[in-house]
This record gives C-alpha cells, structure tokens and sequence, in this order.
C-alpha cells in the first residue's frame, strides 16, 4: 500500500511521468522480491481470491441442491455436468489453493522465519519462483472454466477412466488437461516450497534454538513439509501418467476394451484405474495432514499463550506431531476399502488408520489440559484455537467411524464423509489460519489489532453457523445420501423414497451455508476498518514468549545487512510465572548468571 | 449394545434407512454403537472446553504428569481396539469369504448411466462377452458373444429380482468408468472397476422394492443412474425366473 501522493500545485507533465514510473516501480519491486513477507503476501492473495470463488462455487451448487431449476444469473440453469464441474473446481481450489496454500506457504513464509529467530528463508529466489508457480497454477485452473464444454467433471480425485478419455463427457477434454497442467504446476510449486522450508528449519535456527525449543507450530510445519516432499512428488508423477495415457496411447491406468461412449479405446496394454486411485491417495491423505498439522501446531502455542502455561506434555506433542505425519503416509488404502481392494489390505489399512486416533487423541487431551483451570484470556485468536479443537473433536471422532471397513460399507461416499471432512479439514484449516490472522495481525500490520469486539461476533458466527451446516450432513449420509448428485428428485421411486427424507436437510444446509458464507463479511470489515485506523499497540500485545514477538524483528528493512543485532533464544516457549502475571519470552537473556537449560 | 429396536422413537435421531439384508443388523449395531461412542466423547469434551471458557479460578497444573499423560490415552486405545476388534470380525465375515457354492449368481455391469443384470440361465453358466459387442440399443448391453452357447440363454435385465433367503453372488463389472454399485437398504457398496471383476455377496431378507445407486462419481448423469431391486419371497422368484428363461428363450438377450 503507497502513501496517497500528494498534489503539491501542477506538476510538469515531467513530475508527473516521475511520480508514475516511481510508483510502478514500487509495486515492480514488490512483485519480483524475494524478500519472505512478500512472498508469504502473496501466498495470501492467491488464497484469498480461491476462497472467494470456491466459496461462491459452493454456493451454486448448494442453491442448485435445494432448488433445481433454479437460473444462475447471466448463465441459465445449472446443467447436471456443470454441477460437477462446480464441484470439482470447489474441491480443487479450496484444497490446493486455499488449505495447503495458506496455512504451509502463507503464514510459513510470513511467520516461520522470525519464530525460528532467522532473518530470512533459505532459497530467498527458489521461494518467489514457486509462489509465481502457484499463482500461475491458480490462472490456468481457472482458465477451465472458459474453454468449450467448461471444466472438469470428475472430481478433484478425477479417477480415471472418466478424467482419461475427452469421451467420458464434457469438461473431460480440454478442461481436464488443464486440470492436469495446473496441478502439475502446483505440485512443483509446492515441492520447491517444501524444500525451501525445510532447509530454513534445519539451518537457520538462530543460536540457542535447540530442537527442543522450537515451538510446535515450527514442528506442524516441519512435518507438513515433509509430507509436501513425498506427496507432491507422487502426485505429480500421477499426473504425468494420467496425460500419457490421455494423449500418448499408454494405458497406466487404462484396463485392455475399456468401451466409452460406444468407442473401444484404442490403447495398448492393460493398466488399471485402480493404480491411479493409489497414487492419488497416497498424495490425498498426507495432503488433508498437510492443510491440518500447521494449524494444529500453532492452536497448542495459541492455547499456552493465552492460557499463560507451558504447553501440557511439550514433548509428547513433538512426537505426536511427527508420528501423524508418519502414519498420514500409511493409510492411504482406507480411501479405497470399496473401491476394489482386497480385503485384507483393508483391514491392514484400516489398523493403521484407527491408529492416527491414538496421536490425535493425545493432542485433544494436551490442548484440553492446557486450557483447563487456567482462568485464559479469551482473546479472539484464543476463541479461534478453542474453536479448532471443538471443531477437531466433531470431525474427526467420525474418522475412527470411517476407518471401519464395514461401515464403509454404508457410509463410503455418502454425506457423512463430506460432513467428516468439511468439520475436520476445512472449517478446522479456516478456524487455524482465522486464529493465525487474529494473532499474528500486530506483526503483518505495523502494531495494529483487529477488533475484539467484531472479532467474537465473527467467531461466535462462523462456530454456530459452521456446526448448522455440516453437522446436518451426518445425519443427511446416514439416511443414505450419496455426494455428488447434481438433484434429488426425478429418481426412481425407491430412491426418491429414500432420498426424499433428505431434502429438509438439504435445505437446511443451503440456507446455513449461504450465511456462513455471509458471516465472514464481518472479518473483511474488521480488516479494512482495522487497517485504515491509525491505532497502534504495544510491541508484544498478546504478552507472547515466542522468538517473532521479540521487539523490532518486524521493523527491520527488509534489505539484508551485516549491521542488525544477532537473535538468540535462552529458553523454550511460553515460560510463564505460576499465577501467568508475568512470562519469560524465548528471546530474554536469563536473569543474572546463565541459568539452568530452557526445556 | 443399543440397536435400532432398544433405542426409544424420539433418541433415534440418526435416521438409517430399513435394514433388509441378513449382515444389515450387525453393521448397524456397530454402526450406531460408533455414534453414541462419538456422541457421548464429543459431550464430554465440550463440557470441559466450556468449563475452560468459564472458569475463574487458576489452579496449578503440571507440565508433565505421566498419569495424566498416558492413563486416558491407554483408555482411548483400549477403546478404539475393541471398535477396531469388532469391526473386523464383521468385515472378515463378510469379505474374506466367497459365497457358498449355491449361491444365486448374478452378473452387474455398470455402464454410462445404468445397471444391467445377468442371469446365467438353465445351463448355469454366463456365455462370454466382448466390449465392442455392448450395444444397449441392438439389446446386447452386456456385449454377449453369440458365438459362446453358454450364452443363448442368458437373461440380462434393467432391474435386479432376487429371492428373499437365499445367498446372492454378484459378478461386478464396468464396462466404461468406474462405478459404485451401491444398495443402502441393504447396506451393500462396492465399486465396479472396468478391467476387473468385483465379487460381492449377501442375503436379503425383506421381500419389497429398493433402490440400487451408483455411488462413485461416473459423468453427467451419474445423479440418474440408478436401478430397481425387487426381492420376491423365494416361491414367487422361481416363478418369476421361470418366466424369463421361457422370455428368452423367444427372444434372447432382449433386456426388460
């Protein structure tokens, strides 16, 4: 944001070609910086133009649900293949470009460096090439909308040999080459962002930052990025695939006389799709602990903050952090337990699936023990983490549900996963990046707080009409409702019976939705009126201990020089006095002599 | 254990479709004992968040307690084990298993946007069939090769009929994208991969009309793909059968 220029009596057309280029320079140098924070800005941007659009996505396809012959204004009615096409763009852009992007890229670039008390990411240029990769990613995504026969129709899971042949219907054609050019894009992107964040957490730790005392948050996106490395990896192989067998008659994932739209495939080789649905799990699942760990990191910091305690079991949430990690790349299989595995892999699976309950079981009672009887400030931001872990206990106390192979039976691809993964990944990702914005604002803002008080309205919002809308949806697949019907009526008369009962619920969900979705204007103007206030805080308003909140670290010019002091940490995070009225922060040298070690 | 019987009308507010297959009451049992598990631990939890909220007084609480770092989460396991134990004993019942030998074959194949079902008639055994042979519109949808005599007398028909009682064997097939054959009334659900063929069996119990979905995004109208499963009490079934092998042997491979 430039000053407003002032107009000091008329300029020459010189002065006015001066004052022009200056500006364009400005946001020139802005643009092709290397500098972290505008890249992590940027990282923002693209998230905040997705979740726009993939929430307006939503919200068609809901209004569709509940009224089917409904016009979308400038469009018409909404054709069964543009439903899916809506869907796909939804599931696309919220999880790539809104879940993964912001919590890991976002706030890791605009946070991670300072709380690990470096000055700067490692690959300062690798870092802006991947952001400008997955803004690039994002521009071709959306460019599927526009070409003949529209986007995509087969999911953000796009399995083959729907999303493998222009044949299978519209949008399969160019639209899902795109899909695939995108997501290419972004998978190389995200690794090189991974790669980047990494290196800055094992090398530039500042003196004293011993692994011990390296705040959750650093260890959710620790592991976050290591699962980015193997999972994108992957994907992008997948991807590559799924092309040759589009365009250069392979058959990965192609079985021999596949027969589509009256036309026999004319490819060699018999490969099978189930192939294809291993890769992309294998990609999926880490990917849904990739959106989720950053934010799980930061809601323990947020709670021992606010609570003014040591995060409870400090240790075992390091290890419990890695060991989600760990198990999240083996348990990919609980996706496909009625897709045509075998049987016995997917009690294999479904073992290991049962056993991420145990971690994440261990986090609930961490955050729960930390908060409990602590008499916490409930700031908004501390609103939002107590708010993650509501939202963590509803959806994910229905994950040990659906690790059960035989109640997948029932449930697999019904409304109770999209209600399971809608409460524990989405509204669990946005409460996370909602309490990172609420926190972290002093620091982005020059000193300035958001609204407390539009900031509860906004969260005692967003947490009821979230829970009214997602939480019906339980009970909306238990009654047998499959994802993905573009309509409910006109079906056969068994179905129409059984699907009947759901159209309350259904109706109760888009008008839940819709308000959810209006909620969040409320964020938005506590934004722009936050930002264009003048009121300043102190330094450390939230009295923080970890190493970003040390005085003047965001002050600093952002050119790098040999003349700036050099950070240390004495102690691990959130050293607070019994009765939590005073703290020692990370970056405080001890007392008098060197006392004992920080952990 | 609760099950859908011992639960009073107006607690039964998880709203599961009849039960009309012989594995249905195990899987519900499970199934609704899982959600009043959920149930009751997502209470628990938020009465202690919200005591969080409310509470005014602080008290010492230790940053490592072994007890109360290990005992709740060795509950926590014992609890997920037992779920995990049960669940598998049902899963393994159902799936390590084929059907018996005398079970009813029948053949599904899933294609852009519908269900067709094969019975093998009097010789007991399905005739071959080739992919470029399906012609939904020739009344070949299946693509029956009519150089295999096993396949003269084949049955194929737009809606699946089944005897109450009796052990089904389905033959899943896809002929063009992935589809998910699904019955919710008989809590079935097993995807049709082209290029493999799924077996899947149960027994239905309740003679009455159901709806067959497909359940695995397949295209534009895969929200219309749906079909119709009668089971019939066995005498009626074996009348109906008969009927149809007579039908067919007029005019075979014409579906209905």
């Amino acid at each position: 944001m430039s000053a407003p220029s002032q107009n000091l009596g008329a300029p020459s057309s010189r002065g006015f070609i001066a004052l022009k280029w200056a500006r364009i320079g400005k946001v020139a140098r802005a643009i092709v910086s290397t500098h972290h924070r505008n890249i992590g800005f940027g990282y923002l941007t693209i998230s905040t133009i997705a979740v726009i659009l993939g929430t307006l996505l939503s919200w068609a396809m809901r209004v569709h649900l509940s009224w089917p012959d409904w016009q979308l204004p400038l469009h018409g009615p909404i054709l069964p293949e543009e439903y899916l096409a809506l869907v796909t763009m939804h599931g696309t852009l919220m999880l790539f470009f809104v879940l993964t992007v912001a919590p890991q890229s976002g706030f890791g670039n605009l946070i991670l460096p300072a709380q690990l008390g470096a000055r700067r990411m490692a690959f300062p240029r690798l870092n802006a090439i991947a952001m400008w990769t997955t803004a690039g990613a994002l521009v071709v995504l959306l460019v599927a909308f526009f070409v003949p026969q529209g986007a995509p129709i087969s999911g953000w899971t796009a399995y083959p040999p729907l999303s493998a042949s222009a044949l299978a219907g519209p949008g399969e054609g160019l639209g899902q080459d795109l899909w695939l050019f995108s997501l290419a894009l972004f998978c190389i992107g995200g690794t090189i962002s991974a790669v980047n964040l990494l290196t800055t957490i094992v090398k530039l730790r500042c003196d004293g930052m011993t692994w011990p005392r390296v705040p959750l948050t650093v260890w959710g996106w620790l592991t976050a990025a290591l699962l980015s490395v193997m999972a994108f990896s992957v994907l992008l192989a997948a991807l590559l695939l799924l092309f040759c067998d589009r365009h250069l008659g392979s058959s990965f994932f192609l079985p021999r006389g596949d027969f589509i739209n009256s036309v026999l495939l004319p490819h060699r080789g018999s490969g099978s799709p189930l192939l294809w649905l291993h890769l992309f799990w294998f990609f999926g699942h880490p990917e849904v602990y990739i959106a989720i760990l950053p934010g799980m990191g930061l809601t323990s910091m947020v709670i021992g903050n606010f609570a003014h305690r040591r995060v409870f079991a400090y240790r075992l949430m390091i290890v419990t952090t890695l060991l989600i990690g760990f198990l999240g790349i083996l348990v990919w299989g609980h996706h496909m337990f009625v897709a045509g595995m075998n049987p016995f892999a997917g009690t294999a699976f479904a073992a290991a699936s049962m056993a991420i309950a145990i971690p994440a079981t261990a986090k609930v009672l961490s955050w729960i023990a930390t908060a409990w009887r602590s008499r916490p400030s409930l700031t908004t931001p501390m609103l939002f983490a107590l708010g993650f872990v509501s939202l963590f206990i509803a959806g994910g106390l229905t994950g040990p549900i659906l690790a059960q192979p035989i109640l997948d039976e029932y449930l697999h691809n019904t409304f109770f996963v999209v209600a399971h993964f809608h409460l524990i990944m989405a509204m669990a990702g946005i409460f996370g990046l909602y309490c990172a914005t609420y926190y972290w604002f002093p620091l982005l803002a020059h000193g300035r707080i958001l609204s407390e008080r539009l900031g509860k309205w906004h969260f005692w919002l967003t947490l009821i009409l979230a829970y009214t809308t997602f939480l019906p949806m339980y009970l909306g697949g238990l009654a047998g409702e499959p994802r993905h019907y573009s309509r409910l009526t006109g079906l056969n008369a068994p179905a129409q019976a059984l699907l009947g009962s759901t159209q309350m619920i259904q109706l109760h969900i888009t008008g839940a939705g819709i308000a959810l979705g209006l909620a969040q204007l409320l964020f938005f103007i506590n934004l722009i009126l936050t930002l264009r206030s003048p009121r300043r805080a102190g330094p450390n308003p939230w009295f923080a201990t970890t190493m970003e909140w040390a005085p003047h670290t965001f002050d600093e010019p952002t050119e790098p020089s040999k003349d700036l002091p050099a950070l240390a940490t004495f102690r691990g995070p959130c050293h607070y006095s019994e009765d939590g009225a005073s703290f020692l922060p990370q970056w405080e040298p001890p007392p008098q002599q060197p006392a004992s070690e920080g952990e | 254990m609760p099950s859908t019987q011992a639960i009073p009308a107006a607690l039964r507010f998880w709203h599961l479709p009849v039960d009309a297959a012989k594995h249905g009451h195990a899987l519900d049992a499970q199934l609704l004992l899982n959600l009043w598990i959920a149930l009751a631990l997502v209470a628990l939890a938020h009465v202690l968040l919200f005591g969080t909220l409310a509470s005014r007084r602080r008290t010492h609480r230790p940053v490592h307690k072994f007890t109360l770092e290990y005992l709740p989460l060795a509950a926590f396991a014992a609890l997920f084990i037992f779920l995990s134990v049960r669940a598998h004993s049902l899963w393994a019942m159902q799936r390590y298993v084929g059907a018996a030998p005398d079970a009813l074959q029948v053949e599904v194949t899933g294609m852009q946007f519908a269900w067709y079902f094969r019975y093998p008639g009097a010789d007991e055994t399905f005739g071959r069939t080739q992919p470029q042979l399906v012609s939904p519109a020739e009344g070949n949808p299946v693509g029956i090769d009519p150089n295999d005599t096993h396949g003269k007398d084949d049955i194929v028909r737009s809606q699946l009929v089944l005897p109450a009682g009796r052990e089904v064997d389905l033959t899943l097939r896809a002929i063009d994208v992935i589809h998910g054959f699904s019955v919710p009334e008989m809590r079935l659900k097993q995807n049709a991969v082209p290029g493999q063929t799924q077996h899947l069996h149960f027994t239905p119990q309740t003679p009455g009309d159901y709806a067959i979905l497909c359940t695995q995004v397949c295209g534009l109208g895969h929200y219309r793909m749906q079909a119709l499963l009668r089971v019939l009490p066995a005498a009626q079934f074996d009348a109906w059968l008969h009927q149809q092998e007579q039908q067919a042997a007029q005019q075979p491979g014409d579906p209905q």
